[in-house]
């Protein structure tokens, strides 16, 4: 059974990488990876964010908006999930919202860090759409935990290390049109192809 | 600015994609096919256009404080709408966008109109230059779906131009085309391209590159 896990997590941080392999939070992950240390924080901000909010979308979908979910409360003929899309986002956001009172209040080091990147998250298409493929996937409740930490921490790796390979390359000498968006293009392009060398491993 | 501008200006002097880095995500991930891509730019440009409609309508009704999870359900709902359209009409190609349709919803030129342009102004503009914009996504959607399908699978739309191999043609496919890093490749160097063609769009250097000294001879 922990084996299982484990693969699901591998799955989800190399082989699926959000960033790297499904394109998701891309508008982000590029605009906010000069810097080794505002990416590193972005990136510890959507692990947190993906891990809550994945197994909350769970229950949300397993016990309210899935077909024949609310046979609880004496429905069992209602089917909600077309509700889902404004749901997770609506979940996403409140959540975001909640967290970002939360470490107001009880760890003040930590908001100051994140700063203006928690509520940017509201926004980041990795989290809508790690979601999204959990709906998709059918995952329990345990395995969305894993998957969402799992996507989080896959996530947060891309970022860091574009971030690293950004902060050398300003020292380069790039071609006038190709300077600042068009090469961080082509050097996330080599990132994915190298990261398309875990697609072999069987899990 | 005239409607008509507000309508072309997205296209190439001020690209979402190219210039704004928005909406990047699914430009990436629905070109392996022209089919597929053209139905993604349709839902999007749909989206666009007509959440910058009705967020401008009531824009002076909307308290600053929750404007974003205003707009959000504005949006929300309308892709909702779109995906059971899609559902309806075209279940297989609906199927292969996935959850993509839904990643509407975040897509940052949906979100980054909205706030940047239809708070501002009149539904009318708003709305045409929710349709430019989207149309400026579109065309670089499309041109890398066109160079993905052409060399990757050797068609177009699902038509065979290029005949493969494997059928019996002369056209032998690079499988790279089809993988995620290609349509990095494809973007960066349409980026590049355009802002050969308007060098205003170039970004400054943040480092000057000193001038070449020679090594001391030893």
């Amino acid at each position: 059974m922990m084996e299982y896990y484990l693969g699901l997590f591998v799955r989800a941080v190399f082989i699926e990488n959000m960033a790297l392999v499904f394109f998701l939070g891309m508008c982000t992950f590029i605009a906010i990876s000069k810097k080794i240390e505002t990416s590193l924080g972005l990136g510890i901000a959507v692990v947190v964010v993906l891990t809550i909010t994945v197994p909350v979308n769970n229950l949300i979908y397993q016990y309210l908006l899935a077909d024949g979910a609310l046979a609880w409360a004496g429905l069992p003929d209602v089917d909600l999930s077309f509700l889902g899309f404004l749901s997770y986002i609506g979940v996403i956001a409140a959540i975001v919202q909640i967290l970002e009172m939360f470490l107001d209040k009880y760890v003040p080091v930590l908001y100051n860090a994140l700063g203006v990147f928690l509520p940017l998250i509201t926004v980041n298409c990795a989290i809508l759409g790690a979601a999204l493929f959990m709906v998709n996937r059918d995952y329990t409740f345990s395995e969305s935990v894993v998957y969402g930490f799992g996507s989080g921490v896959g996530w947060a790796l891309a970022i860091v290390v574009l971030a690293g390979i950004r902060e050398k390359m300003k020292y380069s000498d790039v071609p006038e049109g190709l300077r600042g968006l068009g090469i961080t293009f082509v050097t996330v392009g080599l990132m994915s192809l190298g990261f398309m060398s875990f697609g072999g491993i069987a899990l | 600015m005239t409607n008509r501008e507000i309508l072309f200006n997205p296209l190439f002097n001020n690209n979402p994609i190219g210039l704004q880095i928005l909406g990047i995500c699914s430009a990436l991930a629905v070109t392996t096919k022209m089919s597929v891509a053209l139905v993604m730019c349709i839902a999007l440009t749909v989206v666009v256009a007509f959440s910058n409609l009705f967020i401008s309508i009531i824009r002076d009704r909307i308290p600053s404080s929750v404007r974003i999870i205003v707009q959000m359900t504005i949006i929300a709902s309308l892709v909702i709408v779109v995906d059971q359209i899609l559902g309806a009409v075209a279940y297989e190609l609906s199927k292969q966008l996935s959850v993509f349709v839904g990643l509407i919803i975040t897509n940052c030129i949906v979100m980054g109109r909205a706030e940047a342009f239809a708070m501002q102004n009149p539904p009318w503009p708003s709305f045409v230059d929710g349709i430019g914009n989207g149309l400026g996504y579109s065309l670089i959607l499309m041109l890398v779906a066109t160079v993905r399908e052409l060399f990757g699978s050797g068609s177009m739309f699902g038509y065979e131009i290029m005949p493969l191999v494997t059928n019996g043609g002369w056209y032998s496919p690079v499988g790279l085309m089809l993988l995620p890093p290609s349509a990095f490749f494809i973007i960066g160097f349409l980026i590049w391209v355009l802002r050969e063609w308007k060098p205003e769009q170039v970004e400054s250097s943040e480092h000057e590159i000193g001038e070449q000294t020679a090594f001391s001879k030893v």
